[in-house]
């Protein structure tokens, strides 16, 4: 059986699946739980600085979409950080982690852009035994508003100070915490970098609007008629957190950088994925809090016999394995050539790929055969596409077949080359770094 | 058990008073709206669907359940209307399995198609209780056109002259209007009045008077017609019986009566506690007619219900869903038994004399050995059939009326449609289809005068 012990920047946990700062460890009842259903580690929701806490609204603090069967595709929150008094916070955060040492808990942090402020909450979390902080640069909504969280992410200058300070004041790894709500999401990670963090975590979520009420023309979710963005999150924002990730992962600035990986984690294909991409472990909120915590079950069960399947007997077997294959577009192998082929007896002929390609691509699939409904790519029109891939109902029917070498292609009436060819060196490019050959 | 089961021969109240109406309740339960989100989030939206091409009257059933997803029912339901506007009934009365539901991509997928009916019922019941119009009628014509027989293939064809701006008059030789649907079908299948509900939303679009209690070779003639109106539609349904050709049919034994009678007769009870059955019954068919009758003579309290077809069970035109359905009420199918005698004593049916048959050489021959079944009722169900005069004078094919594609009869100004034409399979959605479609000839008929 595969071993997935996890160390994450010194922090050991049984397995990689870690449980995000978020309303499933806002407290200790709901952290031991979690534990005994057999997640690997938490991190604790947000504390904020000594004081009356923060106030959540009282109306709804949650939106969502749906796909079909109304399977929840994207969540969002304005949820503050934790409403809870620090000190109640800091003595379940000890109690916890005495009653399961084996377990990794973090301790999420959000305090004012102050070094003392930043100093003494440190102090008193060290006390708790913790295994190390996270800071939330990333809550999008309300606290942002009050300079902290996002509002600190989006300004690398406070990234760096803030992590600077951390650093200096405590023994605990530090996990620097990202929001996606930046244009180019490398900037924060080579500020944290600078600063000193011993790992980054991403994605926080996105600004967002889930939704709008067409009866009282509100956006949702609604508060009294008005509404607010919240943070999206959930299986939807998954390809964004995947892109950042690999963005820092194979950033040179950043590279060799620890990340825990964030964004949508449901199954354990989503965990691999996100590892095979440079991620150390992974974080999961929503899957759990749409299906309670017997998920992690599921996770590493799949995980495990994924890996058995495929002789990775250890998480670093596989953790930055795709990393190295993330490239520019203009990188890409111009002369890899790719046709679909749709499997007659998978074919349960919908059509839907006919149309597809019909209505909005390159009209290469037939809607007959000797006058009966049948689907059938046009080689000498498929452009390799992938779009019939993506909208047949049936999983692997329709697939893309590549050419070989020396086949003809008969779309472009071109013998397919051998050698890999992009588009720094295409004729067509004027910007080309040396001429092809003519043809 | 009731102790009313037991009551020798035939009687009435063989169950306690509260089972009639659960057992003639209906048959599918509609959709709530949760359920139809369920069943409609499993439609693919094919392209050029081939659940759309099954259907005789082409109902857009990929658009309507895509309507019904996006919580728009009333859209759902003028998609399906303006295809077909009896589709309410065709929603609860059509044999779905043989038809859209076979074509559903999901049964090729996973063997359980989109329940397509249930759903075009969710959206017409919706549309029908709020009575949301989709239709308007086109200014005046001043044409006039008979309509005759208020069944399902009048019914649509007057509502589609109707919208062309024509006057129609509806005949009817019976006391209600809806023909079949209103005395055809099982009772479990349309509960609630829902046939009269129906003729009520069709003909709110204005235009459209029925005359009932006016048989064509009655009150009726088609010369009459011809004169009073500018164009005549024929929907008159199948009339007679088929003879079962047995001994004793003809003796006048108490027990002894059409299918087509008994489904009636229950349909318009308004107790069904007095409506009598017999302990032992026998029907003969292998069609939705002798279904209906052996189902409803199980609910009503009979103890032994048994379907006799002289072929097998491949020849049956009761489908597939139909034969379960009986079966799961407990009535019993045999097959390859055609009636040789009727047995009776003082005037009462005691039972049946049956003979087993045999393909030989692709004709249906009896073997000689005989069985008796005991039956104080035989109901018999082996297809109806035109009556003369409500064709007179119209050419036939195969003892039908002979229509070409449109519905044109051999009579020029007379379209015909429905069970009384030859063209068909006798199901109410190709009843529908061909009296819209004969009204759109009809249309393109007075236009062109």
């Amino acid at each position: 059986m595969a071993d997935i012990r996890n160390n994450f920047v010194g922090i050991r946990s049984p397995n990689p699946f870690w449980l995000a700062s978020a309303p499933p460890t806002d407290k200790a009842y709901n952290v031991e739980r979690a534990f005994k259903a057999g997640w690997g580690g938490v991190v604790w929701k947000t504390l904020g600085e000594e004081g009356p806490p923060v106030v959540n609204v009282n109306g709804p603090r949650y939106g969502a979409i749906w796909g079909a069967d109304r399977r929840l595709l994207g969540f969002n929150n304005i949820e503050l950080i934790t409403d809870r008094d620090l000190q109640k916070n800091l003595q379940e955060i000890k109690q916890v982690k005495k009653n399961w040492p084996d377990r990794a808990v973090v301790v999420s942090l959000m305090v004012p852009l102050a070094e003392e402020s930043w100093k003494s909450i440190l102090a008193v979390v060290e006390e708790t035994e913790a295994d190390g902080v996270e800071l939330n640069f990333g809550c999008p909504h309300g606290m942002s508003e009050r300079g902290m969280g996002a509002a600190v992410g989006q300004v690398p200058e406070y990234i760096e100070m803030i992590v600077r300070w951390c650093k200096a004041h405590t023994r605990m790894p530090v996990i620097t915490k990202l929001t996606p709500n930046v244009t180019d999401v490398r900037r924060p990670a080579r500020a944290a970098k600078s600063g000193g963090t011993d790992a980054v975590s991403l994605i926080n979520t996105i600004n967002s609007i889930t939704g709008v009420d067409l009866d009282n023309f509100a956006p949702m979710p609604t508060i009294d008629g008005k509404g607010t963005h919240g943070g999206y999150c959930g299986p939807a924002a998954k390809p964004i957190a995947l892109h950042m990730v690999a963005d820092i992962a194979r950033d040179p600035e950043t590279y060799g950088l620890p990340i825990s990986g964030i964004g949508g984690v449901t199954t354990w294909r989503d965990a691999a994925e996100f590892m095979a991409l440079g991620a150390g472990n992974v974080q999961v909120c929503t899957a759990a809090m749409v299906y309670g915590f017997k998920i992690v079950e599921e996770m590493i069960s799949g995980l495990q016999n994924w890996m058995d399947e495929k002789g990775h007997a250890t998480l670093e077997d596989f953790t930055g394995r795709a990393t190295r294959n993330v490239t520019d577009w203009q990188f890409l192998n111009l002369n890899y050539i790719t046709k679909a082929h749709i499997d007659q007896d998978k074919c349960i002929s919908c059509g839907r790929c006919h149309i597809a390609c019909e209505d909005t691509s390159h009209q290469a699939i037939t809607k007959e055969k000797d006058g009966k409904r049948h689907f059938e790519v046009m080689d000498d029109e498929c452009v390799g596409c992938n779009l019939c891939v993506n909208v047949c109902p049936v999983e692997d029917c329709i697939t893309m077949i590549q050419l070989e070498p020396g086949m003809l292609d008969e779309r472009t009436k071109k013998v397919v080359e051998p050698t890999y060819a992009n588009w720094t060196t295409h004729p067509n490019n004027p910007m080309r770094k040396s001429v092809e050959p003519a043809e | 058990m009731s102790g009313g089961m037991l009551k020798q021969g035939i009687a009435s109240g063989r169950l306690e008073p509260g089972q009639y109406a659960r057992n003639f309740s209906d048959l599918h339960p509609a959709l709530d709206r949760h359920e139809a989100f369920v069943e409609a989030d499993r439609c693919y939206f094919c392209f050029d669907a081939p659940c759309m091409n099954a259907c005789p009257t082409e109902i857009d059933i990929p658009m309507f359940i895509r309507e019904i997803s996006t919580d728009n029912p009333l859209g759902a339901a003028e998609t399906i209307f303006e295809q077909n506007i009896l589709g309410g009934m065709c929603a609860r009365v059509c044999p779905t399995e043989q038809l859209c539901e076979d074509a559903c991509v999901r049964m090729e997928a996973e063997g359980k198609p989109v329940k397509i009916g249930q759903l075009q019922r969710y959206a017409t019941d919706i549309a029908m209780e709020e009575n949301a119009q989709f239709f308007t009628r086109a200014p005046a014509t001043g044409k006039t056109i008979a309509v005759v027989g208020a069944g399902p293939s009048g019914l649509a064809a007057a509502h589609r002259l109707a919208v062309h701006g024509h006057d129609v008059v509806v005949y009817d030789a019976r006391p209600k209007a809806g023909g079949l649907n209103e005395y055809g079908i099982a009772s479990y299948k349309t509960p609630d009045g829902f046939a009269q509900a129906e003729v009520d939303y069709v003909t709110s679009i204005g235009g459209i008077e029925i005359e009932l209690g006016q048989a064509l070779g009655r009150e009726l003639s088609l010369d009459g017609l011809l004169e009073r109106h500018d164009a005549v539609f024929l929907g008159v349904g199948l009339g007679g019986v088929n003879a079962l050709r047995a001994e004793g049919e003809t003796d006048g034994s108490h027990g002894l009566a059409d299918a087509v009678d008994f489904i009636a007769e229950l349909r318009q009870s308004d107790d069904l506690s007095k409506l009598p059955i017999g302990r032992r019954v026998v029907v003969i068919g292998g069609g939705m007619t002798a279904i209906d009758a052996a189902v409803q003579s199980k609910l009503l309290g009979a103890e032994e219900v048994t379907i006799c077809y002289r072929r097998g069970q491949e020849h049956m035109n009761a489908s597939s869903f139909e034969q379960d359905l009986a079966a799961s009420k407990g009535v019993t199918i045999r097959h390859w038994l055609q009636p040789k005698r009727v047995l009776s004593e003082n005037g009462k049916v005691t039972g049946i004399e049956l003979e087993y048959t045999e393909l030989k050489d692709g004709r249906l021959s009896g073997m000689g050995h005989t069985l008796t079944l005991p039956a104080d009722q035989v109901f018999k169900a082996i297809g109806q059939t035109l009556e003369d005069e409500t064709a007179a004078g119209l050419a036939l094919t195969a003892g039908r009326i002979e229509t070409d594609a449109e519905g044109r009869t051999s009579r020029p100004g007379v379209w015909a449609g429905g069970d009384c034409v030859a063209a068909g399979d006798d199901l109410t959605v190709t009843a529908v289809a061909q009296g819209r479609d004969a009204a759109e000839s009809i249309n393109r008929y007075l236009a062109g005068n």
